[in-house]
């Protein structure tokens, strides 16, 4: 049996996702041994073009060239799946929504008419059927790995949807909202950092999104309890997957 | 084959998207494009209206492969801009969390994007596959250290957690780094190997007098503050940059150009570092790039990649040195109250002077915010190299061209993430 094509695509994005293969110092070259590395510019010169078992898509949708670019990946993969909060949400770019693109645009350039942009940064699923959703910003190489192993024997990855506040809760850690008022997106954010923050005596940020059936209104509540006001959770809500609609619809409460 | 486009419309083996063509007309190369199509994401009018604290996370999204550069600039000219002071361990763990990034970076590119350049290969991959594999592997391992610095001060690799504005939200106890610095030391007998091996390879015969600008600091090589010198006598405080650099917006990039205020390209990185601030490497960094021919005055950029593999051992050297020094500090941060005013600081990205300047209002909220980034300061000095180096083989075959091209752009480890707000070569004969 011939070894699975892999295709490694970026759209907009910070690189950090893509980096996180390159950063499995450990199983790298094991993953090179049962995997064809086709396409990964980040990589490698090698430009395989044709048809991918699986194509990893890092970024989201911000420009007409890449709305026009992932229908054609769409075409030529088996298996598509979202690397990290840009590609799965919309990631820090879509701050943008809803927003004034001209008056962007303006802020950062000064020739307004080089800048080709949509006004919008959206998740690849608002443009293609994604097959699986890796969240995370940045992903958690443990994760990257289970998903490898996973889509390489064709079972679904164990990448549990849990709040983050179980994994705390398991790690033992301290809680930073009940003992010290610390705002945290723990409760309503999807598991697989291992509850990186509150372990550094920090409020959760939500980076790896909204688990299922959040209840961001019930946090929020308890948020303005503590002191928190409506711009504070606002701000809260508003970073890596602002687009994220149960973090975006909170927000928008707390305008 | 007087007149010809030589072109790349994807340039590999860089952080992010980009391009390049060079144009030749009689025989002569009329134009250099170093394209940055990497799409603008618009950080600098998204930071408006947030709380300064959110600066060293917002921003390390810029880039996932110095994520710590960053954090660091942007706390700097936060606590400006506040009017405090971080020094003792808190600056030393920011300098030690640097000093990771500096060796995670740098071997990176060194070993995975650069050497196939000077070994003929597509990638690394290719390269472990066909009799290089245990290079590969040492290289890999050493990263591993770097990474591990950064995770064990940071929280994670790639956008670590625990930097705040005054800080860190956590600090490490003393008897914490012992397996930490047991994989230092097993890290610098592969940083020694690193040097020589870099060192190997067959280099192009070329350089240029470049104008080299890089922080510089008295007593320490400069990583994360000093006076921003260049090896033509400029030195001014950090807080002068405006009045003598400035960015440039040109048709062919997302990414604004960074020149001089007289108009003069200019060369930041590795080799500017090397050159302006040779004297402050540490013993053992100095002596591999004695054993190993480097001249303290390099001005060939392929050797480049010779100058991260001995910046590497000395951020070894160095984060073994803050190890040992360690004594735990009384708070993990500075504490303050959120002011109005205006902050800038530069410090020193692996491949790069990385400068922001914000305005805060009395609530403590971002006014503006200017972040000029190193791939963005170098992209004239690129196109420049691409004009200068090239013209002598514009007779080979276009694949040769292309390959001296890619090699030139490559010796900056150009961030084209970080500079959009930056590749593809095209070489246009006509």
């Amino acid at each position: 049996m011939s070894k699975p094509r892999l295709g490694v695509f970026k759209f907009s994005s910070c690189d950090g996702c893509q980096l996180s293969l390159l950063d499995c110092e450990d199983e790298l070259l094991a993953v090179a041994g049962v995997i064809d590395i086709a396409y990964f510019p980040e990589a490698t010169r090698a430009d395989d073009v044709g048809h991918y078992d699986i194509a990893f898509i890092e970024g989201s949708v911000t420009t007409p060239h890449e709305a026009e670019m992932i229908q054609d990946i769409r075409a030529r993969s088996t298996a598509l799946i979202t690397l990290g909060a840009c590609a799965t949400s919309g990631g820090i770019q879509a701050l943008k929504n809803g927003a004034d693109t001209a008056a962007f645009i303006d802020a950062v350039y000064a020739h307004p008419e080089y800048i080709d942009t949509l006004d919008t940064a959206t998740p690849i699923s608002d443009h293609v059927t994604v097959d699986f959703e890796l969240r995370g910003c940045p992903i958690s190489k443990h994760q990257l790995i289970e998903l490898v192993a996973a889509t390489l024997v064709g079972r679904t990855p164990q990448t549990p949807a849990h709040a983050t506040c179980i994994d705390c809760k398991l790690a033992g850690h301290v809680c930073v909202m009940v003992t010290q008022g610390t705002p945290c997106l723990g409760p309503v954010t999807h598991a697989g950092c291992g509850a990186l923050c509150p372990g550094y005596a920090r409020g959760c940020y939500g980076c790896f999104g909204p688990k299922e059936t959040a209840n961001t209104a019930s946090l929020t509540a308890q948020l303005a309890v503590n002191g928190a006001d409506r711009r504070q959770i606002h701000r809260l809500l508003q970073t890596f997957n602002a687009n994220a609609p149960e973090f975006r619809q909170e927000a928008e409460n707390h305008d | 084959m007087t007149d010809k486009i030589i072109k790349v419309d994807m340039l590999a083996r860089v952080e992010g998207e980009g391009a390049f063509k060079v144009v030749v007309r009689d025989g002569k190369i009329v134009g250099t494009e170093f394209r940055i199509f990497e799409p603008p994401r618009f950080f600098e009018a998204f930071l408006q209206g947030r709380d300064h604290t959110e600066a060293p996370d917002i921003t390390a999204r810029i880039c996932g492969i110095c994520p710590v550069a960053y954090q660091m600039s942007s706390v700097h000219a936060m606590e400006m801009a506040l009017g405090i002071t971080v020094d003792g361990p808190l600056r030393d763990l920011r300098r030690l969390l640097y000093c990771g990034e500096w060796i995670e970076s740098h071997v990176l590119h060194a070993a995975m994007l650069h050497a196939p350049d000077f070994l003929g290969y597509a990638g690394a991959i290719e390269m472990a596959k066909d009799g290089h594999g245990d290079v590969v592997k040492l290289a890999l391992e050493y990263k591993k250290a770097g990474n591990a610095i950064v995770s064990f001060i940071g929280g994670r690799e790639i956008h670590p957690i625990n930097v705040r504005v005054g800080g860190f939200y956590k600090v490490p106890r003393k008897a914490d780094f012992a397996p930490l610095r047991e994989q230092l030391l097993r890290a610098r007998d592969l940083a020694e190997t690193f040097v020589d091996w870099t060192a190997s390879f067959d280099f192009p015969d070329k350089e240029r007098d470049y104008t080299m600008v890089s922080l510089a600091h008295g007593t320490e090589y400069p990583m994360n503050e000093g006076r921003v010198v260049s090896n033509k006598g400029l030195d001014i405080a950090v807080t002068d940059w405006p009045a003598h650099f400035r960015e440039d917006h040109v048709a062919h990039s997302n990414a604004l150009q960074g020149f001089m205020v007289d108009g003069g390209a200019y060369l930041c990185g590795p080799v500017s570092r090397f050159n302006n601030a040779y004297d402050q490497l540490s013993d053992r960094a100095k002596a591999a790039a004695q054993r190993v021919g480097l001249p303290r005055d390099c001005k060939n950029p392929y050797r480049s990649i010779t100058v991260r593999a001995v910046e590497s051992l000395y951020a070894v050297d160095e984060a073994l040195r803050i190890i040992d020094t360690y004594e735990e500090p009384d708070a993990p941060f500075v504490d303050y109250a959120p002011r109005a005013g205006i902050g800038m600081a530069a410090t020193e990205a692996p491949r790069g002077l990385l400068f922001h300047r914000y305005e805060l209002t009395e609530d403590g909220s971002i006014k503006t915010a200017q972040i000029v980034p190193p791939t963005s300061q170098n992209q004239p000095s690129i196109e420049q190299d691409l004009q200068s180096f090239i013209a002598d083989i514009l007779d080979r075959p276009d694949a040769e061209i292309l390959h001296l091209c890619e090699q030139t752009i490559r010796n900056y480890d150009p961030c084209i993430s970080c500079a959009t707000h930056f590749l593809e070569l095209d070489i246009d004969r006509a």
